[in-house]
């Protein structure tokens, strides 16, 4: 059994216990303890169960490699599934629950699939769940959703809170080991700005586990050296708890801070995301250790050697008392070391290698351990924890030689160099014949914007798996012993978490896969949590074996970010809740949320949809604000319009481009309405543009179109015409608009008075500046509704005074507000089109019967050519008509206008689309407009409108205009 | 006449850094570029010279930034902006330039205390370290346009009116005491 020894542990403080729970169970650690250790202290070696045959799993590695030992963490709004137990520090109160079983860790159903595992080979559910084709959607999707799984997802909103920063720097040290302590120093010695980060609590790296020496002293205290020395540098930022996790173009690396993971519901941020732009990077990252593909080599109690090493050292854990030392490589010979001077006994040292006479191999025989060569794990004894080993040759089959008892088994099969940040931007890797592993190719690095490396690799994670940079010497050994057989390669674990044997490699192979990206996606090698930190060179070393090739010819599977999982919650930062997005308000913002209104997003704005009452539907109170608008007087909060000042010698110039009529001519003091086309000829934004002096025009856009359509001018003026003298400036945030609409909105502005607003003094398309009810204002008479009516602009800080006034004015006129669906309805009652209703970005304004605003004089516009192109010229084009349906009903929004016979498709051929419809409260009864072939040619015909549920809905084709076709109610 | 209110009427949080919503401030758009009588006709209505690139020449209430290379900022009281907008047109009359008031298009903040830089390095990719006295940014507060400059022990952040609310809540979340960086 795993147990806390009585001396020891450098990183844990015994005068500070914390009482944590697993499934339930109190259990006690200390403080510096991560979970696994905390877990390992009190026996609980068995943590999870794998993927797919549910097999037990227990802790494996001793960081961010581990694959077994995630949990869910936490509950309620805390809860986060598949968190690693390698890397979570452990704190008083801390939950933890086991994922991936039921009905419970100890007895899971699942397991069944272990059984079946013969049945259950590579490529499985591809092979067995293609017929029949709908079971994968209604059956077996669901079924195997529910068996495999890792976590529980939250159902409860996220507790915490999280945040982004941005830092600069000459130099980003990622990896805060001796290394990059190294490099961290010598960049600051030479006067950079330096941002060191690591991702634990604490510096130094794994140095201190093997008690070695740097620079002549302990490495303990040159480390404590170390950082004193760069704690005291202004140019010098360390960051611990924050892994850097991604590599990015021109120098941005991204990286996860976990602020108050330890410290739940302190206030503090739980995660901070930095952004970080360097000059230059530098990546000390380390390695990681391999482990050895032997029979029941996923057998709870067989971990890593080094992790075996850390758990002793750093927090005062034996995984057992008798632990079995398996190896290709010296390094594992310190895990035997440190058992032994812990007081642990380690039976045996199986070492795959022939010989074995350096220094640690001396030093272990030395001290008593009985080291076998050339021997290897026939098999590991045990179900739910290891109970024992069968020794093996390693040249042979696997025939039993010896089995010894043992509670644990430390393995190592040499060490990967982690060039995850090396290669996120294109960093090359070599194969190292010495090390048995890719490491970087300094001659194919990343490149900066001039070329230069953009990351350099130092210490182990480039290869130098020394700290003295003396020779390792690592032999490949894939397969333990070489010559097993599928009895025993079946048994073999690649990946841990997703169940991937060495047998499934080689099925792959056999089955034809020959790039080790496909074998990849159909093994599922690698493609659990842990990204296949442990298992990728072991799966494409078998995998070039089957295949007959050199390992450096199949290559690698392709780092991408991030290194290490990262919460969606860091990503997202501080975009949650309130400030999730911009939301743009008006100035009347506030009174419109007083006043009942039920919003709707028009871009970023949030504008009144309609204004309900007590006991009133939406549609109930659109219609009311319809009526009473064409009764009495309506309210509109007009202020989202977009208005661009542009002013110039050369304005006018300009806008006759612009727009497809001629704005030049118009006089100062009047209006009139403009069309803009993109350079396609397709309509692309609308609204009316007034004359404010000789070189000065307001133009105003829909309010969606307000920023487009002030860069689209920008970039015609910076990029196209830069030597014509126009300057722009967009001011739709300067003014709150009312517009005052219906038989008595003169009343209203008389009421407020100031100024003389009568049908002589402001005729219809024309503005004047003045004041109402004493307030700075321009009035606008303009109608986008048929009725008489102004829209008032004034300085948006008097916006809400200004509304108000207007509100207490009309109460005697019967004013009310409305809101856009109101708005709606009345212009297509008038027949008015709606960019983006009337419009997709494929409509033409001559297809709406805009042909009137289309300047037959002018030499050019935007949009001319384009339309002149012989699809858009063509008389075959859907054109902009109205429909009243047969039985007054409302056409589905959406709806095609069906034609006869079918296309090549078997679709049933159209002719036309409805573009809006609504019910009319003018007319009580459903009215349409839409694009129909030949459409103005067909007046009177009956159409048919398709619908969702089937059927047909009849129309007859009419003008557009379907309310005072003559304009009277506005000529007033 | 009512009296002119800002967009949050002057709203305010204290975290480990001081939010003050200010304001209204008067503030004109001035675009001219090449425009001889321009040192002039600035340092007319601000009085202070015309600034170099990326910078911005406060005097008292009053300041001039440059924007772009034909854009400039024009700080001025609120109650000043027609009187400025007046002498602009004078001093430039003529020459080819657009000179329109924005103080009603915009919300300013202060971000004040030691640590308020903190608070911007969570919403602006800005190095700050590198921040110039003077120096005046156009860039970002998380998803919105912003403009900031250093000023009286503090930061001046400026943003659209409409997304004033959404501004105080990125600035108040990033201000969160024990949040500092």
């Amino acid at each position: 059994m795993s147990t806390r020894l009585a001396k020891g542990g450098r990183l844990i403080n015994r005068t500070q216990p914390v009482e944590f729970s697993f499934n339930g169970k109190r259990l006690k650690g200390f403080q510096g303890d991560t979970l696994a250790a905390g877990l390992l202290a009190n026996d609980q070696m068995l943590v999870g169960r794998s993927f797919k045959y549910h097999r037990p799993r227990g802790i494996v590695a001793a960081g961010p490699e581990e694959p077994n030992a995630l949990v869910n963490l936490g509950a309620g709004g805390r809860l986060e599934p598949n968190q690693r137990t390698t890397t979570t520090e452990l704190f008083d109160g801390l939950e933890s629950t086991s994922q991936n079983h039921w009905p419970s860790l100890e007895f899971d159903v699942g397991v069944v699939n272990n059984y079946a595992a013969r049945f259950m080979p590579a490529g499985f559910y591809y092979k067995t769940f293609i017929h029949p084709r709908p079971a994968w959607k209604h059956l077996f999707e669901p079924i195997i959703r529910r068996a495999a799984g890792l976590g529980k997802a939250p159902t409860e909103g996220d507790a915490d809170r999280y945040e982004q920063a941005y830092a600069f720097c000459d130099v980003l040290v990622v990896g805060a080991g001796v290394a990059g302590l190294k490099a961290a120093k010598a960049a600051a010695d030479a006067g950079q700005r330096v941002i060191l980060l690591e991702q634990t609590p604490i510096l130094g790296g794994r140095a201190p586990v093997d008690d070695t020496e740097v620079e002549g002293k302990p490495v303990e205290d040159w480390i404590s050296a170390m950082e004193s020395d760069l704690m005291a540098r202004d140019n010098v930022t360390i960051r611990t708890r924050t892994c850097g996790f991604g590599v990015y173009d021109h120098g941005y690396v991204l990286a996860d801070e976990r602020v108050a993971d330890h410290t739940p519901g302190d206030g503090r941020p739980k995660h901070r995301l930095w952004r970080i732009r360097t000059g230059k990077i530098v990546t000390a990252t380390g390695a990681i250790e391999r482990p050895l593909s032997f029979a029941g080599n996923d057998i709870p109690g067989v971990m890593l050697a080094a992790a075996v090493r850390d758990y002793v050292v750093n927090y005062a854990v034996s995984p057992g008392d008798r632990t079995v030392v398996v190896t290709n490589n010296d390094s594992a010979y310190q895990t035997a070391l440190a058992l032994k001077a812990a007081g642990l006994d380690v039976p045996a040292i199986l070492d795959a290698r022939e010989t074995a006479d350096g220094a640690l191999p001396q030093a272990a025989r030395a001290a008593g351990i009985r080291v076998l060569t050339g021997k290897a794990i026939a098999k590991v004894k045990g179900g739910k924890r290891v109970t024992g080993v069968a020794v093996c040759a390693q040249a042979g089959e696997g025939s039993v030689q010896e089995e010894i008892a043992c509670e644990a088994v430390a393995m190592s099969g040499g060490w990967s160099p982690v060039v995850h940040l090396w290669s996120h931007c294109g960093g090359k890797l070599t194969w190292d014949e010495t090390l048995s592993a890719f490491i970087p190719d300094p001659s194919r690095p990343p490149l900066n914007h001039d070329g230069s490396a953009m990351v350099e690799v130092v210490g182990s994670a480039a290869g130098d798996l020394t700290l003295t940079g003396a020779t390792v010497t690592i032999p490949p050994v894939w397969v333990m012993p070489q010559g097993a057989p599928i009895q025993l390669r079946s048994k073999m674990w690649l990946d841990y978490q997703n169940d991937v044997k060495v047998s499934d490699v080689q099925l792959a192979s056999r089955e034809g896969y020959v790039s080790v990206e496909h074998t990849k996606r159909y093994t599922t090698l690698g493609m659990a949590t842990d990204q296949g930190k442990l298992s990728n060179i072991n799966g494409l070393a078998v995998l070039a074996d089957s295949l007959g090739q050199e390992i450096p010819q199949v290559g690698t599977t392709t780092f991408r970010p991030p290194y290490t999982p990262v919460t969606i919650g860091a990503l997202a930062g501080e975009s949650r809740g309130d400030i999730f997005q911009p939301l743009r308000r008006t100035p009347m913002h506030a009174q419109h949320e007083a006043a009942g209104a039920y919003f709707e997003p028009v871009g970023l704005w949030r504008r009144p949809y309609c204004f309900p009452r007590a006991g009133e539907t939406h549609e109930q109170a659109v219609h009311r604000e319809v009526l009473n608008t064409r009764q009495n007087l309506g309210l509109l909060d007009a202020s989202t319009l977009g208005k661009i000042i542009v002013k110039g010698p050369d304005a006018g110039k300009f806008l006759d481009m612009l727009y497809t009529g001629v704005m030049s001519t118009l006089p100062i003091g009047k209006c009139r309405y403009g069309l803009m086309c993109n350079e396609q000829g397709f309509l692309s934004d609308d609204g009316v543009v007034a004359r404010i002096d000789e070189d000065t025009w307001l133009c105003h856009t829909t309010s969606g179109g307000a920023d487009r359509i002030h860069a689209w001018m920008e970039d015609w003026l910076q990029c196209e015409w830069w030597d014509w003298k126009v300057y722009t400036a967009n001011v739709t945030e300067q003014y709150a608009q009312v517009a005052v609409v219906g038989p008595n909105a003169r009343k209203l502005l008389q009421v407020l008075g100031g100024m003389d607003v009568s049908k002589e003094a402001l005729p219809f398309m024309q503005w004047v500046d003045g004041t109402l009810g004493g307030f700075p204002v321009r009035a606008y008479r303009i109608s986008f509704s048929g009725e008489l009516s102004y829209e008032i602009a004034v300085p948006a800080s008097h916006g809400a005074a200004f509304w108000d006034a207007c509100v207490e004015a009309g109460k005697a006129l019967g004013a009310m507000p409305y809101g856009t669906e109101c708005l709606h309805i009345m212009r297509a009652e008038k027949g008015f089109i709606m960019i983006g209703d009337e419009t997709d970005g494929t409509v033409i304004p001559q297809d709406l019967g805009l042909d009137w605003a289309i300047s037959k004089k002018k030499a050019d516009y935007l949009g001319k050519r384009g339309q002149e192109r012989t699809f858009l010229a063509s008389p075959d084009r859907w054109k902009l008509v109205g429909f009243d349906t047969l039985d007054g009903s409302v056409v589905p929004d959406g709806s095609y206008i069906i034609a006869d016979g079918v296309n090549g498709n078997g679709q049933r051929n159209v002719q036309g689309r409805v573009t809006s419809t609504y019910y009319s409260p003018t007319l009580k009864r459903g009215i349409a407009m839409g694009l129909l072939k030949h459409g103005p040619t067909r007046m009177g015909e009956i159409v048919e409108f398709n619908t969702a549920a089937g059927g047909t809905v009849k129309a007859r084709v009419r003008d557009a205009v379907f309310f005072d076709k003559d304009g009277e109610k506005q000529n007033v | 006449m009512s009296e002119p209110v800002s967009a949050l009427g002057g709203a305010s949080f204290h975290g480990f850094a001081t939010i003050r919503e200010i304001g209204p401030l008067g503030m004109i758009t001035l675009r001219a570029k090449g425009v001889k009588a321009l040192d002039k006709a600035v340092k007319a209505v601000t009085d202070t010279k015309l600034p170099a690139p990326r910078r911005i020449e406060i005097n008292g209430e009053k300041a001039c930034g440059w924007m772009s290379p034909d854009e400039y900022l024009l700080i001025v009281p609120y109650a000043e902006v027609s009187a400025t907008l007046a002498s602009l047109a004078k001093s430039l009359a003529g020459e080819h330039h657009l000179a329109v008031d924005v103080s009603d298009a915009r919300a300013i903040f202060r971000v004040e205390g030691d640590k308020a830089a903190d608070v911007l390095r969570k919403l602006s990719p800005v190095d700050f370290e590198m921040l110039q006295p003077g120096e005046l940014r156009r860039t970002r507060a998380a998803q919105v346009a912003a403009a900031m400059w250093a000023q009286d022990a503090g930061f001046t952040v400026v943003c659209f009116r409409s997304v004033a609310g959404y501004v105080m809540g990125l600035l108040t979340h990033s201000a969160q005491p024990g949040s500092e960086l």
